[in-house]
C-alpha cells in the first residue's frame, strides 16, 4: 500500500520526525526544591556528626535558593569554620570549605586568623604538583579574595603551568603527574582551579596559554553525551569501581569549571548554545534531587548558568500539560531563565501540532500572545480545532532583540507534549436478548448510560446478549477510548471480562453464549453486568451498574472444570508468603574419615615392602661418581628430579597447569642437560669397564 | 591329589632357582612393578569399600600405578642383556627415557586428579 500514499507526503513525515526531538517535561527551580533542599539538608540531632563538607554543601544551596536557615544552625556552622581555620593540622580542603562558609554566613573571624590561612594555602600552592590540592588552596584564596581580603598570587605563570601540564590530549585532566589516569571530573577541578589563578594574579597571565586552554575546553566539549531530547551531559569514559561520581557530579564539575573559566577570560569560549542548553535541561531533568550531594550539585550547577558569561539558557516549560476543552483552558507557556527569572523579550510560536504516531495536525504557524503581569505567553486552542487526545507541539522561540543571540540560547524548536481532554458523548447505547438463529427477534431496550440503569433480562445457552452503543467526541468524531469492558459477576463472585470491539461507527459485542457455556464454568443464576469505559482524554468516564441477566445454562458434566476458588481476601497477596523450600542436589556420601586413614596407610604398606625388598637384595651406591665434577652432576640430577615432583605437588595443592608448565619447562632443560652429562659419564664408565 | 600337590611344589622350586639366576637390577624393576600393581589393588579394593565417588581421582591414581607399572616393564624389556631387539641400545638411555615418560605420566595424572 506504501505506493498510494504520496512521496511527498512521506517525506514530510520522516523529515518531521527526525526534526523535532522528543519532549522534555522540565521546570525551572521552584519552592518545590526549596523545600526538598529543606528536606535534604536537615540538621540531624546529633551535630557531632555534622561534617564540613555536608556543612559546606547546606550553607552554599540554602544561600543559592535565597531560603533562611535557623540562626542556631548558622551559629555552629560557624563555630565549625572558625575551629577549622585556626586549626593548624587542617588540610587544604577543610581550610577552603570552613573559608567559604565563613563568607557566606559573615561569620566573624580574626583578620589574623585569615593571613595565617592565606599564607599556609600560598605554601601549598608553592609546594604540591596534585591537582586537587591546588583547586582547594587556590579557591580558598580566591574566596579570601572575595571577602575583601587582599590577596595576590605572585607567580601565578608557572602554578597556571603546573596546572596545565597535567591536562591530556583529548580534554581531560590527569590528578596529579604520577597518575596515568585521566578523568572529565579532574577537568572541570582543574578549569575552575585555572580561572581562580588568573583573577588571583598580580600580572596578566599568557594570553597564547589562554588561547590553549580555551582549546582544550572545546576538546572537553567533544566528549559530552546526550540523550534524544537534546539533554546534554558529562560522563566518565573509564568507570572506576570505587571512585566513579556519575554524571550529576562530573556534569557540574564541568559547568563549574567552564564558566568560571568564561568569566574571568575576554573573549567568547566556541562552545555552541544547544550544548550550555543541553546541561541545563539536564539539571533541571532530576527533577526534584534525591540525595544532599545531588541537591548541592545541581543548584550550584544551575545558579552558575543563570547568568554565565557563555550563553544564558532559557527553558520553555507548560504550567500545566492537561488541556480541558470542556473548561475552554488557554493554552499556556513560561519561558524563563533556569532558576525562573523573566526572560528577554521574545516571541514564542506554535509551529506544528503532531498527534499520536506523529501525525500531522496542523502546520501554521499561531503566534503565542504575552502576558506581562504573569509573565506567560499564552493561546486560545478553539479555533485549532484539536480533539482530545495525546499530542505534541513543536513551539519556536525568537528573541526580540538581535543582540540577545550572543547572550541567550533558546534552543530554537522546543517539543512539548499535552493531553486534551474533553466531555464525550454516549448515545445510542442498546442491549438486548436475541435468538441464535434469527437475527430479527430481538428484545433491545435503551439505555441511558448516564446514570446506573437496572434493567432485567434473562436468557438461556441458545440465546445472545448484544450490547451497543456511540461515543462521540465534542468535535462530533469518534472516540476509540483506552478501556472499554463488559463484565459479568455470577452470583457466586465468579467474573469474566471482555472487551467491546469498535468499528467506525459504534461499539458493539454480541456473546453467544452456547460458545460460553464452558467459560463460564456451567453457573446458571443472576449475573451483574457492568459496562466501564476510560480514558486519559475522557472526563467523564465512567463504570455504570446495567442491570442483571438471568442466565440458565445446561447442568455441568462430570469432567467440567470447576471455577476458581474466589480470594476470600484480595489482600492476601500482599501478606507474608508460604516459605519456599528451595531442593538442592544432595552432596554425594563421603566415606568415614578413619576408613580413609585407613586405606591411606594400606596404600603405603606396598612401599615399605618395595624398600624391604630393596634391603634384601643388597641395593647400594657403589656406582655413584666419586669424582666431584659428575658427582655434582649426578646429585643435581637427582635434585632435578625431586624438584619436578615437587612443582608437581604444588601444582596439586594450589597451582595452576599455566604456571606450572611454565616452571616444568625450565627444570626440564635443566634436567635434560645435567641427565645428559650424568648418563654419559655412567655409560662411559661401563664402556671403560668392559673393554679394561 | 598328593602328586598333584608335589609337582606344584617341583615347579614352583624350579621357578624359584631359574629367577634367582636373573640380574640384580632386572629383580629391582621386578620389585618395583609388583610394588606398583599392590598399590593398584589396595587402591581398588577402597574403592570397592567406600565407592567411587571422586570417579577421575580414583581413575587418575590406579591408571598412575599401572602406567608406572607398564613403563617399567618397558625399562625391563630394554635393559635386559638377553634381548636381542634391544641390543645396541646403552642402558642409561633406556632409563633416561623411562624417568622421561614418568614426569610425564606424573603430569597429567596429577593435573586429573583434582
Amino acid at each position: 500500500m506504501a505506493w498510494r500514499l504520496p512521496p511527498l507526503a512521506v517525506l514530510l513525515l520522516l523529515v518531521a520526525a527526525a526534526v523535532a526531538p522528543l519532549s522534555s517535561a522540565v521546570r525551572p527551580v521552584s519552592d518545590a526544591h526549596r523545600s526538598v533542599a529543606a528536606e535534604l539538608f536537615a540538621a540531624s540531632p546529633d551535630d557531632a556528626l555534622c561534617s564540613l563538607e555536608t556543612t559546606y554543601e547546606a550553607v552554599r544551596t540554602f544561600k543559592m535558593l535565597g531560603v533562611q536557615r535557623d540562626k542556631g544552625l548558622d551559629g555552629k556552622a560557624c563555630k565549625l569554620a572558625a575551629h577549622t581555620l585556626s586549626s593548624s593540622s587542617s588540610p587544604a580542603k577543610d581550610l577552603f570549605q570552613a573559608v567559604q562558609i565563613a563568607g557566606v554566613l559573615g561569620c566573624s573571624v580574626d583578620a589574623g586568623v585569615y593571613d595565617d590561612v592565606a599564607s599556609r594555602l600560598k605554601a601549598v600552592i608553592k609546594d604540591t604538583d596534585s591537582l586537587l590540592e591546588f583547586y582547594y588552596s587556590v579557591g580558598g584564596l580566591l574566596s579570601l579574595k572575595e571577602q575583601g581580603h587582599s590577596v595576590v598570587l605572585s607567580d601565578a605563570d608557572s602554578t597556571f603551568h603546573a596546572i596545565k601540564a597535567l591536562s591530556q590530549s583529548d580534554g581531560r585532566w590527569r590528578y596529579d603527574t604520577n597518575s596515568a589516569e585521566s578523568s572529565t571530573f579532574a577537568a572541570g577541578i582543574a578549569l575552575e582551579a585555572l580561572a581562580g589563578v588568573v583573577s588571583l594574579s598580580d600580572a596578566e597571565v599568557d594570553p597564547s596559554m589562554i588561547g590553549v586552554v580555551k582549546n582544550d575546553i572545546v576538546k572537553l566539549f567533544g566528549t559530552i553525551k546526550s540523550y534524544d531530547d537534546g539533554t546534554f551531559y558529562f560522563d566518565e569514559k573509564y568507570v572506576d569501581g570505587s571512585e566513579y561520581k556519575g554524571p550529576i557530579t562530573t556534569s557540574a564539575s564541568v559547568v563549574r569549571g567552564v564558566t568560571s573559566f568564561a568569566n574571568v577570560v575576554s573573549g567568547k569560549l566556541n562552545i555552541p548554545g544547544e550544548k550550555i542548553l543541553g546541561l541545563a535541561k539536564f539539571f533541571l531533568g532530576i527533577g526534584l534531587p534525591g540525595s544532599a550531594k545531588d541537591c548541592f550539585n545541581q543548584i550550584e550547577s544551575l545558579s552558575l548558568l543563570e547568568n554565565n558569561r557563555i550563553f544564558v539558557p532559557l527553558i520553555l516549560s507548560l504550567p500545566s500539560k492537561v488541556l480541558s476543552l470542556t473548561s475552554k483552558d488557554q493554552l499556556k507557556v513560561e519561558v524563563t531563565t533556569v532558576f525562573g527569572s523573566a526572560a528577554p523579550p521574545l516571541r514564542v510560536n506554535l509551529v506544528q501540532v503532531l498527534g499520536s504516531d506523529s501525525k500531522i495536525i496542523t502546520t501554521d504557524s499561531k503566534e503565542l500572545q504575552f502576558d506581562l503581569d504573569n509573565n506567560v505567553h499564552y493561546l486560545d486552542i478553539t479555533p485549532l480545532k484539536i480533539d482530545v487526545g495525546k499530542y505534541s507541539l513543536v513551539f519556536e522561540i525568537t528573541l526580540q532583540d538581535s543582540e540577545h543571540e550572543t547572550v541567550y540560547t533558546t534552543g530554537g524548536r522546543n517539543t512539548e507534549s499535552v493531553v486534551v481532554t474533553g466531555l464525550i458523548k454516549v448515545d445510542k447505547a442498546e442491549i438486548g436478548i436475541s435468538e441464535n438463529d434469527a437475527g430479527s427477534a430481538e428484545s433491545v431496550e435503551k439505555l441511558d448510560l448516564l446514570k446506573d440503569t437496572k434493567v432485567s433480562l434473562s436468557a438461556n445457552h441458545l440465546q445472545k446478549l448484544r450490547l451497543s452503543f456511540q461515543l462521540s467526541t465534542p468535535l462530533g468524531r469518534t472516540f476509540k477510548p483506552h478501556q472499554v469492558f463488559l463484565k459479568l459477576k455470577h452470583e457466586s463472585k465468579v467474573e469474566h471480562l471482555f472487551v467491546v470491539p469498535g468499528s467506525a461507527r459504534q461499539f458493539k459485542i454480541v456473546l453467544d453464549f452456547l460458545g460460553l457455556v464452558e467459560k463460564f464454568y456451567y453457573l446458571s443464576g443472576t449475573y451483574d453486568l457492568e459496562l466501564s469505559v476510560g480514558d486519559a482524554s475522557m472526563e467523564n468516564s465512567f463504570l455504570r451498574a446495567l442491570g442483571q441477566l438471568e442466565l440458565d445454562l445446561p447442568e455441568a458434566p462430570e469432567k467440567a472444570p470447576r471455577p476458581p476458588a474466589q480470594a476470600v481476601d484480595p489482600l492476601a497477596k500482599f501478606r507474608p508468603q508460604k516459605e519456599i523450600e528451595h531442593i538442592f542436589r544432595v552432596p554425594e556420601k563421603r566415606p568415614l574419615q578413619e576408613v580413609s586413614l585407613a586405606f591411606t596407610g594400606l596404600t603405603l604398606l606396598p612401599f615399605i615392602g618395595f624398600l624391604i625388598g630393596l634391603m634384601r637384595l643388597g641395593v647400594n651406591l657403589k656406582n655413584f661418581p666419586s669424582l666431584p665434577g659428575p658427582a655434582a652432576f649426578a646429585s643435581l640430577f637427582h635434585a632435578g628430579i625431586a624438584a619436578v615432583l615437587l612443582l608437581y605437588v604444588l601444582f596439586w595443592v594450589k597451582l595452576d597447569l599455566f604456571t606450572t608448565l611454565k616452571y616444568l619447562s625450565f627444570l626440564g632443560v635443566f634436567l635434560v642437560f645435567v641427565g645428559h652429562r650424568t648418563l654419559s659419564h655412567l655409560s662411559n664408565t661401563t664402556a671403560k669397564q668392559k673393554t679394561a | 591329589m598328593p602328586k598333584d600337590a608335589g609337582d606344584a611344589k617341583l615347579l614352583f622350586q624350579s621357578l624359584n632357582k631359574a629367577y634367582a639366576a636373573t640380574p640384580t637390577n632386572l629383580k629391582i624393576i621386578d620389585l618395583y612393578v609388583v610394588f606398583a600393581m599392590a598399590t593398584a589393588l589396595v587402591q581398588v579394593a577402597y574403592m570397592g569399600v567406600v565407592g567411587s565417588f571422586p570417579f577421575n581421582s580414583f581413575l587418575s591414581s590406579v591408571l598412575s600405578c599401572i602406567g608406572s607399572a607398564v613403563l617399567a616393564v618397558c625399562l625391563r624389556i630394554q635393559v635386559n642383556k638377553d634381548n636381542k631387539e634391544f641390543k645396541d641400545l646403552p642402558p642409561e638411555r633406556a632409563f633416561a627415557d623411562f624417568v622421561l615418560c614418568n614426569l610425564v605420566l606424573h603430569l597429567v595424572i596429577m593435573n586429573f586428579l583434582g
